[in-house]
Parts: C-alpha cells; sequence; structure tokens
C-alpha cells in the first residue's frame, strides 16, 4: 500500500501528476477539436460542393482507421516535419518531438471528425421557421446565428458532445504508447521500477473510472443547465 | 490446427502475387506481413464480435432482471469496463495479471502467457459491455404491454424475452450495433502494444525497418477497406431485419 503512497517512496503523486497530464491533453484536444469540429460541419453544410466533399472524405477517413494508428501517424509526421525543418535552418544536433502537440494533433483531428456530425445534426434541428422569423424581423446573418442558432445548438449537441468527451478521455491512454507521461504511462513505468505492475495498472484503471465517473456528472449538470425553461 | 495456418498462409501468397506489379513496390516488398496482419485482425474481430454478443446480450437480460443481485452485477460490469480505457484494460492483464506468474496463475498461465489470448478476452469483455448498454436501450424502448401480454399469456419471463423482446431490441439496437462493431475493429489494432502481430503490429514492425510514413498510410487503406465491407455487411443484414 505505501507503493501508491506521497512523498519519496510513493508512486502517489507521480500518479496523479499523470492524471494531470491526461486531464490537460483532454480538454486542449477537446478545445481544439471542438473548433475544427465546428469548420467541419460549416464545411458539410456549404453550397459549394468541393468543400462538402473535402469534409465527407475526412470523416470516412477517420471514422475507418484506428485511433491509434492516427496518432501513430500524427506523432511520426511530426517529427518528420520537424527533422524536415531542422534540416531546412540548417539545425544541428538532436530535436526533441514536440509529442504533445502531436498528441494533441491526433485526438483533436479525431474529435474534430465526430464531433462535426454532432454539431450538422445539431444544427438541422433547429427549426427553419426560426431562421425565416429572424430574417423577416430584419436581423442580420451574424445575429442569426450568435442569437437563435448558437443557444439552441449548444443545448441539442450536449448529449453527443458529452459522449466524444468521454470517448477521448479514455483515448488519451494511447498517448502512453508515444511515451508522454500521462496516467498510463506513469503506472507501466511504475510497475516496471517496483516490479509491481498489477497494483500500479489497476490504480490507474480506478483513476479513469473516477475520471469518467466525474465526467458524467458534470454532463448531467450541463444538460440539466442547458435545457432549463425547455418542456419535457 | 495446422491446416487453418496453411490456409492463412496460402491465402496470403495468393493475394501478394496477384497484388504484384499492381501496388507501390514498397507495399509489394512488405506485402505478405500485411496481409498476415490483416487476417489476424479479421479472426480477433470475428471471435471477439461473436462472443461478445452473447455476452452481452446475457448481461443486458441481467440488466433488466427482477433480481436486484444480477441487475447490480451487470451494472457493474457495463460501467467499470465502458468507464476505462481499453488499452489500459488488455495492460492490466497482459503485463497486471501476467505478472503474477505461472505458480500462481496455475493452469490459467498459458492464457495469459499469450498476447493473442488476452487480446480475445479483453476485446471480448470490452465490447460485451457495450453491446449490453446498446441492447438495454433496445430492450427499453418497447412498451411494457409487449411483455405483459406475453406473460398473460401463459409465457415465462425467460421465453418472453427469447420469442418476443429480444427479436425486437436487436432489431432497434442493429444500427448502434454496426457502430460499435466498427469501434471493435478499430481498438483491435492495441492487441499489438501487447505482442500480437496483427495488422497494426505488422505495420510498426515494417515500420520499425524503413521508417517511412507510406507504412501506415497503406495499414490505414487496409483498416478503411476493412471498415468499409463491415458497413456494407451490416447494412445487408439491417435489410433483411427490417423485412415484414
Amino acid at each position: 500500500m505505501e507503493l501508491l503512497g506521497f512523498g519519496a517512496t510513493g508512486w502517489g503523486d507521480d500518479l496523479l501528476r499523470g492524471a494531470a497530464l491526461t486531464l490537460q491533453l483532454a480538454i486542449v484536444s477537446l478545445a481544439i477539436g471542438l473548433s475544427l469540429g465546428l469548420l467541419l460541419a460549416l464545411a458539410k453544410l456549404s453550397r459549394f460542393a468541393p468543400l462538402r466533399w473535402l469534409a465527407q472524405g475526412y470523416t470516412l477517413f477517420i471514422r475507418g482507421v484506428p485511433e491509434f494508428l492516427i496518432l501513430l501517424l500524427a506523432f511520426f509526421g511530426t517529427e518528420k516535419a520537424v527533422a524536415a525543418i531542422a534540416q531546412l535552418v540548417n539545425l544541428q544536433g538532436d530535436i526533441d518531438v514536440p509529442k504533445f502537440a502531436a498528441a494533441v494533433g491526433g485526438l483533436s483531428a479525431i474529435f474534430a471528425a465526430y464531433g462535426c456530425e454532432v454539431i450538422r445534426g445539431a444544427w438541422l434541428a433547429v427549426p427553419k421557421g426560426q431562421i425565416e422569423a429572424g430574417h423577416s424581423v430584419g436581423l442580420t446573418h451574424w445575429q442569426i446565428f450568435h442569437r437563435i442558432r448558437l443557444p439552441q445548438l449548444w443545448r441539442i449537441a450536449l448529449p453527443g458532445l458529452g459522449n466524444l468527451w468521454l470517448v477521448m478521455l479514455k483515448d488519451t491512454s494511447l498517448a502512453a504508447v508515444l511515451a508522454i507521461d500521462e496516467l498510463l504511462r506513469v503506472a507501466k513505468v511504475a510497475g516496471e521500477v517496483t516490479r509491481q505492475p498489477l497494483i500500479f495498472l489497476l490504480a490507474a484503471g480506478a483513476i479513469y473510472l473516477v475520471l469518467t465517473a466525474v465526467s458524467d456528472k458534470m454532463r448531467a449538470t450541463f444538460e440539466a443547465r442547458a435545457n432549463r425553461g425547455m418542456a419535457r | 490446427m495446422s491446416a487453418y495456418q496453411d490456409l492463412k498462409y496460402a491465402l496470403s501468397d495468393g493475394v501478394c502475387y496477384a497484388a504484384q506489379g499492381v501496388t507501390p513496390e514498397s507495399f509489394a516488398t512488405y506485402c505478405s506481413r500485411y496481409v498476415d496482419g490483416f487476417l489476424v485482425t479479421i479472426e480477433l474481430l470475428a471471435l471477439s464480435s461473436i462472443l461478445g454478443l452473447c455476452i452481452g446480450t446475457l448481461v443486458a437480460v441481467a440488466r433488466v432482471s427482477t433480481r436486484p443481485v444480477l441487475r447490480r452485477g451487470a451494472w457493474a460490469w457495463s460501467y467499470i469496463f465502458r468507464g476505462t480505457p481499453l488499452l489500459v484494460q488488455l495492460w492490466i492483464v497482459y503485463y497486471g495479471l501476467g505478472s503474477l506468474g505461472p505458480e500462481r496463475l496455475g493452469i490459467l498461465w498459458p492464457l495469459f502467457k499469450s498476447g493473442w489470448a488476452v487480446g480475445l478476452v479483453v476485446l471480448t469483455i470490452n465490447t460485451s459491455a457495450y453491446i449490453a448498454e446498446i441492447l438495454r436501450g433496445g430492450l427499453s424502448s418497447l412498451p411494457v404491454g409487449q411483455l405483459e401480454a406475453a406473460l398473460s399469456a401463459g409465457m415465462s419471463r425467460a421465453m418472453a424475452m427469447r420469442r418476443i423482446l429480444l427479436p425486437q431490441a436487436f432489431r432497434v439496437a442493429w444500427p448502434a450495433y454496426g457502430n460499435e462493431l466498427i469501434l471493435l475493429m478499430k481498438g483491435s489494432a492495441l492487441v499489438s502494444t501487447i505482442t500480437v502481430m496483427d495488422l497494426m503490429g505488422q505495420t510498426r514492425s515494417v515500420f520499425a525497418r524503413g521508417y517511412s510514413l507510406e507504412t501506415y498510410l497503406y495499414s490505414a487503406v487496409l483498416y478503411s477497406l476493412l471498415a468499409i465491407i463491415l458497413t456494407l455487411g451490416l447494412k445487408a443484414v439491417e435489410r433483411r431485419l427490417n423485412v415484414g
């Protein structure tokens, strides 16, 4: 048990630091993934056909390919790009690959592909009459977007986005394979050092369970808030 | 078993012979490795999806059971396996439980020693938890009157479940099950982290040799191909389910 304690001999603080990095990874990817997802959704709703095809092709690709592969592709792609740039500007010596950025890139690319479908669905779920009503009282396009569409978009998209958040939170564990010191990797290393892998991996599993449980509770709260004033 | 292995080798030889010349050289060189891996992925996917469907159905039925113990057990099953990452589950069993060694694991040791077997068991359990949740949704979408009618016609609960409720629940749940199958396929790539030479495992080892990004792109194409085949197959079944 003292293995999981805090301080010099225990790994408890290391595990918590790993969990913090896990959350960081997930939150940064959420922010970027959501923005990309909105852009992709707009591309899919666009009147310009090639833009629609491009977005469609992108989601098809991401949905059919393992998350793990996408993360590895992002990681090694970044590595190659960094090396190429270093050669271009004639830098000498070893250069660290921005692992965290690569993982965020991969995770948010995945989130965006799924998120754009949720956002697109929510966009279309706002009744057309409301938009026409907005036009007829003389609102501009922008006003219609942020006064009428966006507030309702949020409410409709929330359950789907909440699901995707849970999926992504769990996907951050793949970053352990890229040697990023998030929760799972810390647990793996601790298990190797102390020769007690079972304890540490179970502890990591328990922490993930807490993270997803708390996320689920928060999602319920957000949904209740977004739905206030709505008839059931 | 060896006849089966021979069949797999013959298949990969045949495919690669045909692929020669029409595929880029960097693919053709390692073609048999990709195809071998592809077959292992399909193998794992087929077994775990069928076993997972069976276990998932049992868990879903337990979820709506009249016995609180079963209900709670089934809830915990879904909650734990859906609430933790698949990779963590794989590592807990392979590196964690596996570290207990042959003395403490006894007759279970051969199972824990083999990455393939651990992968199959964990994928099965993981997908069963998701399937149970999907089926439970299907079951709860059915009107209560159906169960009541079946019971008052003299059916036992088990029979009503088997003949009346589950078939309808499957029909409702099928599209969601299709999604889960694709997710299972993508999740199966993680078994490469516990030494299994599935498509991802082969890809990573080919990549380690030549260090060229194309390796991952070829693999992505193969995975997409599998996803497309699965999607088409699922659609075909869906059309059949909706007959009548």
